[in-house]
């Protein structure tokens, strides 16, 4: 079966490879930086793309990361069993079973109304959709891939090591930093890692909200709050009517850039996990 | 143990109904695959017609034209013609039919007008530079006089996928604005020189609709279906027309070329509505391929032949421009010239 898995993994990766080479060949290693995408002229850059993968998947990361640690220590050291554990237990585990169109649509109709009159307040062009919304919506995706690992991890922790802080007078706060956080450190942030690779990919919760504008912004408030575009929704949107061989190899070597970004990331992950451990 | 059964046991069943499914498509059913656009009227059209049965998949003009490059397809369908590498890539001589003629409107949210406007192709070309911003512009009161248009920002809504739409509405703009023509260009997916992408009609009704000052196009039937106003557009002769059914038939009421592949956007005819476009269903000339029978080959072209003729009566009902007189005399001719081992099938 784990064969299976990594035979599929390589045959991904060389099927993206041989598809792109027409594109790799006459766009090189400029592909990566160029700013303009134009089909038209078959200009090809992925910068703008890249960036904006970037830009919405840590942004969701940083605001989801203190909510879904807040409920996995909430459910798995304040209240660990019992019906209302239980329920919220499996609410949050459900936010990750909903299709990610459903999370488009509640996005557009509820979240994207909000943000615009935020944008009225703040003094930016109320569009509602762009970078900022999408990076919401995306948060509350990721939230449920750190909190259900943290639950599990954090109620594995050894009694006896809890039972002996107590003993020695410590609260239920220098517990839970003292001894549960540094025990489930490793584990917190796999699942940190984990929603990170989910958000990278998500598409179409994205591609609805994140306005699909390649233009690159300059004021810290633009690229907050303007428009852009991800590789993933960049791939779904033009994929199906891509007409000619170069555009299509193109968007190809995108979703390699895109796999390769998720691998670096994971290693980068993999290392920081290790370096702990071995402390 | 038990789950790698189960899941076995999933993998047999799902490879059965993929043999089926492929052996039901071996029948006599007629399979064909494309545009989206033109699927509502498929629809209608074939389940009316009973000589034989049509399963038509509305997956884009693109991917349909990458079936009918496999040859996995009887006819594709696409609401742009051929491209040259697209046609190099088919291998052999594709005929394109003209199906029905649909037209791309343009819609807005203004608060506080409800008169509907009158736009120029130039002035929507600047509007989508981002040379003319805000709704009261010398450029648009000029045209609307009468009308008070606001002090807001214009916010530019366009298709954030590839589409058949975006390339009629472009290529309209290409002809109108050498400005556009040279920046810019005509496509299925251009580089939007300002602006917001919306996914699908619905994406770019739905940012237009939220957007106080946006701006938008889609196509006619959608518009009608969901009560969005539209501008009335200036044609080559200078005059405003307003989009109807009528007027996109009128657009395509011009000298056809024989291969029935030209754009009629931006109209000769004085009275045609200019943001028009056919969609062209698309077979291959020579219909001995792949295994073929005779039989099954003329099937398809009574099918193609009914569409044009009968069919056309489908068109208005859903909102879509039956083809003129001088578009449906070319497309006969089109259908006569399709051969089987080199004979005439019609």
């Amino acid at each position: 079966m784990s064969i299976l898995l990594l035979v599929i993994i390589v045959g991904v990766l060389a099927t993206l490879i041989t598809e792109s080479m027409p594109s790799i060949k006459s766009l090189g290693i400029g592909y990566l930086w160029g700013k303009v995408w134009d089909p038209i002229q078959n200009i090809y850059g992925a910068y703008p793309f890249l960036i904006g993968t970037l830009l919405t998947s840590f942004i969701a990361l940083i605001i989801s990361v203190p909510f879904s640690y807040a409920i996995a220590i909430y459910l798995g050291e304040y209240n660990p069993k019992g019906w209302l554990s239980d329920t919220l237990k499996n609410a949050v585990e459900l936010i990750a079973a909903v299709p990610s169109i459903i999370y488009g649509f509640w996005g557009i109709f509820v979240l994207v109304p909000l943000v615009r009159t935020l944008e009225m307040k703040i003094g930016v062009l109320p569009l509602g959709v762009g970078v900022f919304s999408a990076s919401l919506v995306l948060a509350v995706m990721i939230i449920p891939y750190g909190a259900s690992l943290g639950i599990t991890l954090i109620r594995m922790v050894p009694s006896p090591l809890k039972e002996g802080a107590y003993a020695l007078g410590a609260t239920r706060f220098e517990v839970i930093r003292n001894v549960i956080m540094p025990y489930t450190r490793t584990g917190l942030f796999a699942g940190v890692l984990l929603s990170l690779g989910r958000a990278l990919g998500e598409t179409m919760a994205v591609t609805m909200l994140i306005g699909n504008s390649s233009a690159i912004a300059s004021t810290f408030k633009e690229v907050l709050f303007g428009p852009g575009n991800t590789m993933a929704s960049v791939i779904a949107n033009e994929f199906a009517e891509a007409d000619h061989t170069l555009y299509l190899s193109a968007l190809i070597e995108l979703g390699l850039a895109l796999f390769l970004v998720t691998v670096v990331i994971n290693l980068i992950g993999k290392r920081i996990i290790t370096r702990f451990t071995n402390n | 143990m038990n789950l790698t059964k189960n899941l076995k046991l999933a993998v047999v069943a799902l490879a059965a109904s993929c043999l089926t499914l492929a052996a039901s498509a071996q029948d006599n059913t007629l399979l064909g695959a494309g545009s989206t656009f033109v699927d509502p009227l498929f629809s209608k059209m074939f389940s009316q017609y009973t000589a034989s049965k049509v399963n038509y998949q509305s997956i884009g003009s693109g991917a349909g034209i990458a079936q009918l490059t496999a040859k996995t397809v009887d006819f594709g369908d696409s609401d742009v013609p051929l491209n040259d590498d697209q046609t190099a890539k088919m291998g052999a001589a594709v005929l394109h039919i003209p199906m029905t003629s649909g037209a791309v409107v343009v819609t807005y949210n203004i608060p506080g007008v409800s008169a509907s406007l009158n736009l120029t192709g130039k002035d929507i070309a600047d509007i989508y530079l981002g040379k003319v911003t805000k709704w009261n512009s010398p450029e648009i009161t000029a045209t609307n006089k009468g009308v008070s248009l606001p002090d807001l920002p214009i916010v530019v809504i366009h298709r954030s996928d590839g589409s058949g739409t975006s390339f009629i509405f472009t290529d309209f703009l290409t002809k109108v604005n050498p400005d556009w023509s040279s920046k810019i260009g005509k496509g299925a997916a251009v580089n939007w020189p300002a602006g917001l992408g919306g996914k699908g009609s619905a994406g770019v009704a739905g940012l237009v609709k939220q957007t106080p000052g946006a701006i938008g196009y889609v196509e006619l039937a959608y518009a009608i279906q969901n009560k969005m106003p539209y501008a009335s557009i200036q044609n080559k002769s200078g005059k405003f027309i307003v989009p109807t059914i009528q007027a996109t038939t009128l657009a395509s009421n011009v000298t056809i070329p024989a291969d029935t592949k030209v754009s009629i956007t931006n109209t000769d005819n004085a009275a045609g509505y200019p943001i028009a476009s056919f969609t062209w269903a698309l077979i291959y000339k020579e219909q001995n391929y792949g295994g073929r029978s005779k039989a099954r080959a003329t099937e398809l072209l009574k099918l193609l032949w009914w569409n044009i003729h009968q069919g056309q009566a489908d068109c208005e009902a859903l909102n879509y421009a039956p083809l003129s007189k001088s578009a449906v005399k070319t497309a006969e001719a089109v259908l006569k010239s399709a051969t089987f081992d080199g004979k005439a099938i019609l």
